[in-house]
Order: C-alpha cells, then sequence, then structure tokens
C-alpha cells in the first residue's frame, strides 16, 4: 500500500524560553528568541518517516507556511527523514494573522495538488493552542479524521487509529485518504544527526505562494489586545473563621 | 566522622565565632544597599526560604544557610558584588542548581551566596567548529534542548540536570565519559571571576582553537576548583554529533570478574563503545523489585553503542566477548522505546537503592581506580560491606573504574552512620593504596579534604595552598571547601 504523505511543520520558540509581551501589547516579542519546530509537529514528521521506514507510505513531503526561516524547519523535517518539502510562502503581517482556517485551506490545496493519501499534523501549536488546523483540513477534503493519535496503524487499506480521549483511549477505523493529528504519546522524535542534516541540504524544497493554489488568507480575526497573565499577589492570612467569611464575601466570591 | 564532623565544625565555629558571626552578620546588614543597587532590589534576598535553600545540595551533609543571596544578571554584576565582598571579606559562595552531592554549597562561614541562576543565556554557538559558550545559568539538558535542531550535542552526563558551569566546577563526568571524556576534557575556555572582581578569560577572551600550547594551563586549574578558585561565568564546551545510531544491550554474568574482564576485552576490540555501566547483583535484586523487571541476580553489565548503522553492525564481536567469559542473557535494542527500557534499571538504580529500605537516606561512594584494579576492590568492597551489616549497592562505570556504592542509611541510627562513615574511609584508602582516587567525579566538597592530603601527598598540597593564597588571599572563595 504505497501512498504520498503529507506533514505539516509549523515554526515557534524553542519550549524552554519565558514568553514576553511586546511593550504595545500587539503581540509577543520575537526578535532574538530561539526559534525550533513545534513539538507535536516534530511528534508527526516522526510518524510520517516511521511509516516510510515500514514501507507503507512512498513518499512524505514536509509543508510550512510562513517567511523564509520556515525553511529551516522544512530542512529539519528533511534531516529526520522527510523526501522533500514545500514552503508556502507568507510574510509581514499576513504571517501574523495566518491562523488555522488560512493553513487547512492551504493545506487542503496542497492534499489534492499533491495527490496525497494522508495528511498527518501536530495536535496542536504551542503558540496559539488551537487544535483546529487538523480538523480544519478534514472537513474542507471531507476526509475522516483520526486527532489526537496516540497509535496509528494500517489495516489494509483502511487506517486504525487508537485516540487519546478525556475518558481514556478510543479506537476508529477510518478509510484513506484521512487526517492525522498526533498526540504527546504517538512517539519520541529522533534527533537530526550531522549526516543527516548534510543530506537534507540536497533535498528539494518549493517555493511557491498561497495565491499559486488559489487559496485566500485574508484573515477574519483581529488580534486586539495581548496582556501577561496577572503577576500573582502575596496571600493573604486571617485570624478566625469569621475573617475568612468576611473577605470571600468582600470580594465577591461567595 | 563527616557527619558528626561537619556538625561539631559548624557548632565549633558557633561557640567560638559567635562574635565573628555577629560582626559579619552587621557586615553584611551595611553592605545590603550596595547589593541592592548592583542587582535591584528583586536581586538580594533575605529570607529564610532562599537562604536554606542556596545552603545545601543533593548530599546528606547539613543546610548551611549563607547570611544573604544575591541574584546577579551579568558578569559586571558578578563583578561589582564580588569587589563589595573582598573589600568587606565576606565568603562568597557560588550557586548553580544545587545538585552537588559533596556539599560544596554550604556556607560554613556565612557570607554571601551567589545564585547565577539569572544568567541563563546559551552565547556564541558555532555548528561548524562545534563549540559554544553558555552561561551559569544553562543546564546541561536545555543546551541539548537547544541544540536539538543542529544535529549537535553535548554529552557529560551527570544523571542529575546540573549548570554547566557548575559541572566544570566539579569537574563532573558520567556515563558517556568512557568515549566522550569529562568536563577536563571538554572544556575550552571559561570565564571567571576572582575573589577581588577581576574578570579573567582563562584561554584568552573570545577564543576558541580546538587545541592550544599558550601559556599555563588555566582552563584546567579552575576546573574542578569548587569554587575555591573563583567564579565560572562562561564556559566554552566542546560538542559532538549527535550519534547516528544507538544500540543498547545488558548482559549478566556469573562474577565480577568476568564482567570486568568483557570490559577490558570490549575496550580493547575497538568497538564503539559509549557507555559501559556495571551493576552488582545486590544492585540488580533492587531494580527487579522498584521496577518490576526480571533480570537475573548477578553481575550485570549495561551497554551502550554510538556509531553509524553499519559499524554498529559489527557488534558481533560483542556477544562473542561476552560468552566466552561466561556471560548470558544478552539482549539487544535498536529503538529508542525498547533501550529506555532496557536501561531504566540503571536509571533508576539510585531510587531502587533508597526503596530497599523505605526511610533512609543514600549516600553515593566515588572511587576511581585502574581497570585491572577493578575486581580486586570490588570483591573486597563487597566483604566489607557483608561483614559490617551494611546496604550498599554497587553502580559503576566500569569503562573508567569508577563505581558507587549507594550506601542507603538511617539517618537517625548514630552507630549506622559511624560504621558508614568508617566504611567509606576504608573504602576510600583502598583505592589509594591501588593507585587510584578517593573521588573520580563527584569532587572533594567538605567531606574529603583529608583524603585528598592522602591521596595527593604534602608537597603537592603545598603548591594548591600556595595557589589558593595567590588567588584568594584573604580565603573568601567558599571557604572550607577542598583544602582544609
Amino acid at each position: 500500500f504505497q501512498v504520498g504523505l503529507l506533514v505539516s511543520v509549523k515554526r515557534f520558540f524553542l519550549f524552554l524560553f519565558e514568553i514576553r509581551v511586546k511593550p504595545d501589547k500587539s503581540g509577543v516579542v520575537t526578535d532574538g528568541v530561539k526559534h525550533s519546530m513545534n513539538p507535536f509537529c516534530e511528534i508527526a514528521v516522526e510518524e510520517a518517516v516511521k511509516l516510510k521506514e515500514k514501507k507503507l507510505i512512498k513518499e512524505v513531503v514536509a509543508v510550512s507556511c510562513g517567511p523564509q526561516q520556515a525553511q529551516e524547519t522544512i530542512r529539519t523535517a528533511l534531516a529526520m527523514g522527510a523526501d522533500r518539502g514545500i514552503h508556502v510562502q507568507v510574510a509581514g503581517k499576513d504571517y501574523e494573522n495566518l491562523g488555522p482556517l488560512q493553513v487547512s485551506k492551504i493545506m487542503a490545496a496542497l492534499a489534492k495538488k499533491e495527490e496525497a493519501q494522508l495528511v498527518i499534523l501536530g495536535k496542536q501549536a504551542i503558540d496559539d493552542d488551537c487544535n483546529q488546523t487538523g480538523q480544519m483540513t478534514a472537513a474542507l477534503l471531507d476526509w475522516p479524521q483520526g486527532t489526537f493519535a496516540s497509535e496509528v496503524s494500517f489495516e489494509g487499506d483502511k487506517l486504525k487509529v487508537v485516540r487519546e480521549i478525556d475518558g481514556g483511549l478510543e479506537t476508529i477505523t477510518i478509510n484513506t485518504p484521512a487526517v492525522v493529528t498526533a498526540d504527546l504519546r504517538l512517539n519520541t522524535p529522533r534527533y537530526a544527526t550531522l549526516p543527516n542534516i548534510m543530506k537534507a541540504k540536497k533535498k528539494k524544497i518549493a517555493i511557491m505562494k498561497p495565491e499559486d493554489l488559489g487559496v485566500d488568507i485574508t484573515s477574519r480575526v483581529e488580534v486586539l489586545r495581548v496582556d501577561e497573565p496577572p503577576q500573582r499577589e502575596a496571600g493573604v492570612k486571617v485570624e478566625t473563621v469569621q475573617d475568612l467569611v468576611g473577605k470571600l464575601k468582600d470580594s465577591g466570591l461567595v | 566522622m563527616w557527619i558528626f564532623r561537619s556538625v561539631f565544625l559548624f557548632s565549633d565555629l558557633l561557640s567560638f565565632c559567635c562574635c565573628f558571626f555577629f560582626l559579619q552578620k552587621s557586615v553584611v546588614d551595611g553592605v545590603l544597599p550596595s547589593f541592592r543597587s548592583v542587582c535591584g532590589e528583586d536581586g538580594v534576598s533575605l529570607s529564610e526560604a532562599i537562604r536554606e535553600q542556596h545552603g545545601k545540595d543533593e548530599s546528606v551533609h547539613k543546610c548551611c544557610p549563607p547570611d544573604v543571596v544575591v541574584f546577579p544578571r551579568s558578569v559586571d554584576e558578578v563583578s561589582a558584588l564580588a569587589k563589595i565582598c573582598h573589600m568587606h571579606c565576606l565568603p562568597i559562595i557560588p550557586f548553580g542548581t544545587g545538585t552537588g552531592l559533596e556539599g560544596g554549597v554550604g556556607a560554613m562561614k556565612g557570607g554571601v551566596c551567589f545564585s547565577l541562576r539569572n544568567m541563563d543565556q546559551v552565547l556564541d554557538l558555532h555548528v561548524e567548529d562545534f563549540d559554544v559558550t553558555v552561561e551559569p545559568g544553562v543546564t546541561r539538558k536545555a543546551l541539548n534542548s537547544y541544540l536539538r535542531d543542529t544535529g549537535l550535542w553535548f554529552p557529560v552526563d551527570p544523571g542529575a540536570d546540573a549548570s554547566l558551569c557548575g559541572m566544570a566546577a566539579t569537574s563532573a563526568s558520567g556515563t558517556n565519559a568512557v568515549r566522550y571524556g569529562t568536563m577536563r576534557e571538554n572544556i575550552m575556555n571559561l570565564e571567571v571571576v576572582l575573589a577581588d572582581g577581576t574578570i579573567i578569560n582563562t584561554a584568552g577572551k573570545g577564543r576558541r582553537p580546538r587545541k592550544t600550547s599558550a601559556g599555563y594551563n588555566l582552563t584546567n586549574l579552575f576546573v574542578g576548583s569548587e569554587g575555591t578558585l573563583g567564579i565560572i561565568t562562561k564556559t566554552t564546551l566542546r560538542l559532538y554529533g549527535i550519534p547516528e545510531a544507538v544500540v543498547s544491550a545488558v548482559c549478566s554474568f556469573p562474577s565480577v570478574q568476568a564482567a570486568v574482564d568483557s570490559t577490558v576485552q570490549i575496550l580493547q576490540s575497538g568497538v564503539p563503545i559509549a557507555r559501559i555501566e556495571f551493576l552488582d547483583d545486590v544492585m540488580i535484586d533492587a531494580c527487579n523489585r522498584f521496577s518490576s523487571l526480571s533480570y537475573p541476580v548477578t553481575p550485570t553489565l549495561f551497554l551502550e553503542f554510538h556509531g553509524s548503522e553499519r559499524s554498529l553492525e559489527e557488534q558481533v564481536n560483542t556477544s562473542e566477548i561476552t560468552q566466552c567469559n561466561g556471560g548470558s542473557d544478552f539482549q539487544w535494542a535498536k529503538d529508542e522505546e525498547t533501550r529506555s527500557r532496557l536501561w531504566k534499571a540503571r536509571h533508576d538504580a539510585w531510587y531502587a537503592a533508597l526503596a530497599l529500605r523505605p526511610g533512609c537516606k543514600a549516600y553515593a561512594t566515588d572511587v576511581c581506580v585502574p581497570l585491572s584494579m577493578l575486581p580486586q576492590i570490588i570483591v573486597e568492597t563487597k566483604e566489607d560491606l557483608i561483614a559490617n551489616k551494611l546496604t550498599g549497592p554497587i553502580a559503576g562505570h566500569v569503562g573508567d573504574g569508577n563505581f558507587h556504592c549507594l550506601m542507603v542509611l538511617d539517618p537517625n541510627d548514630p552507630d549506622e552512620l559511624q560504621r558508614v562513615h568508617l566504611f567509606t574511609e576504608r573504602l576510600a584508602r583502598r583505592a589509594l593504596a591501588m593507585s587510584g582516587t578517593c573521588t573520580g567525579e563527584h569532587g572533594v566538597g567538605l567531606g574529603k579534604r583529608a583524603l585528598l592530603v592522602e591521596e595527593m601527598g604534602a608537597q603537592a598540597i603545598q603548591v594548591m595552598q600556595s595557589l589558593k593564597e595567590t588567588l584568594d588571599p584573604k580565603n573568601l572563595m567558599n571557604p572550607g571547601k577542598v583544602l582544609q
């Protein structure tokens, strides 16, 4: 069963670093912060590469939407084992306003263009925690979806996905072509080794614009303000239960 | 008795130097405004909880909180603070992550703890040159996460997620040393602030050639100095390529001798071994119980090979070597998940040892001897443990001749404390008698100062003392550690 697979990768801050809000409250400070691939996207790439190593997949294509630096993230995916990349150029203000709806339109268009049979994404990105792109992509393509996957396997020409849900684990079987989103326990992503990074430099990255795919990326959402969470204040000790009840009433909590 | 000794030392100091402490406390109060003007209001703490947090590490030594904790944000602030301390004769204790094992951060004479965790930048990564410079707040795991997209890593792995500059200060090592070396071999340059605030670069500012024969080796003077010669504020580290492929294996042996013989032969055969860890029967039994495993209860080796796919295929040799030495139950693993399971026993060794006697604390001995002496010292040590009814499972970096007895002890039982103390002294002396060292990777800290004198001999200690007096004539840098 030899299919082509699209895996989407997103670039954001390395998860170790503290986020700071810009003084004008229009967003977060991005200059000088170390960027890396979104951790869930790494897991998605790892799963794609594993499927290829098991010879269930013919080709893994890594896709990223963003400015020039998005190519670094695609190169990391190539170093992990993807065969080629597609960089959809979106820069400046357009990039700041790029949200799940726009990305899913792009992914849907690419899935059709590349005749992919499987699209894998991370379940969510750690910058916006939206958890929407995979689901929207499936809806736009009218494909089945296996989200929050902690296990993926082929059963004949169907896909068996074990999903992590609030109550435990849910196992579903879906037809292909399908969209899968990767959850934390799906696998442990490999490190890109130096020899593979060198090989990745020779792999091809096609560059295109959203217009080339017939996708309109105007955003319907406008960010009004970004605030830091309120500073934690010191607690107050009270002497008696009456004082406690009094304070709770005063603050309107009771 | 080192535990009681550190208690008595403290109370001796307390009774003799009550006046001294009182005077020092008022001196500290006097300089607080100067400290605050250097590192801000938030950068100075007198709270009891913070001081206690900075007065102890992961060892069994008693907590010795400093008088005040300061949090400098740059090397210039460190230098300014050091100048103030120097002028007022206040002890200076550098603090990284508090993960040390020899009581190195205890403020024996009170003073000022310099907590360096706010200096947490990874500076100057040079991927093509395989080097990176980091500040003291960067820990080893944080650096390796930072490097993940570059294909490089820093392999020195002492277990804890320690500050890299702290690891430099204690000359740390770890499970990978047999292949990649210890901190001593992997530090190219240091930025150090001396007791009087002078800032020096041990190999010249910003320099990072892969080798040099320029002048005295100041870099390695400060590596392992445990904060007694200066405060390390930057370290330039040697990086390595992440191994293309990793294969792990476990093998059981009928005796310690068989396990060590296999180790020597594996090393001699040129196999790309990266880790060889030894667990004795007591340790394996503890691990079986703790992690619900079923390894045979005999001396066991855990091995890990790093290399290219093809070089690892040539591992066939290893199982032949171990079989020749009576090894059995050889298990391989290639993928990440199975390898983690295989190594879980070794990683959880500390907790498995503690679980043998719930409610007790643990202390790890740390001797290191030439490889050929390892079977003899381990056998004699085990006999000593049994004769003195002590719980001491053994885990070791057998490729370096270094092993740890994880002494599980009841801190409320003075007789056991005494027996453990005497045992550790005997063990250290046994190692010294076999041309080894009393501390392979943990450092001298508080408890091994007397043993250091025996190990080095009076003349070498005299040279160390002279160096200390030259660099720190007022004895302000972490007093009471390393040298007596």
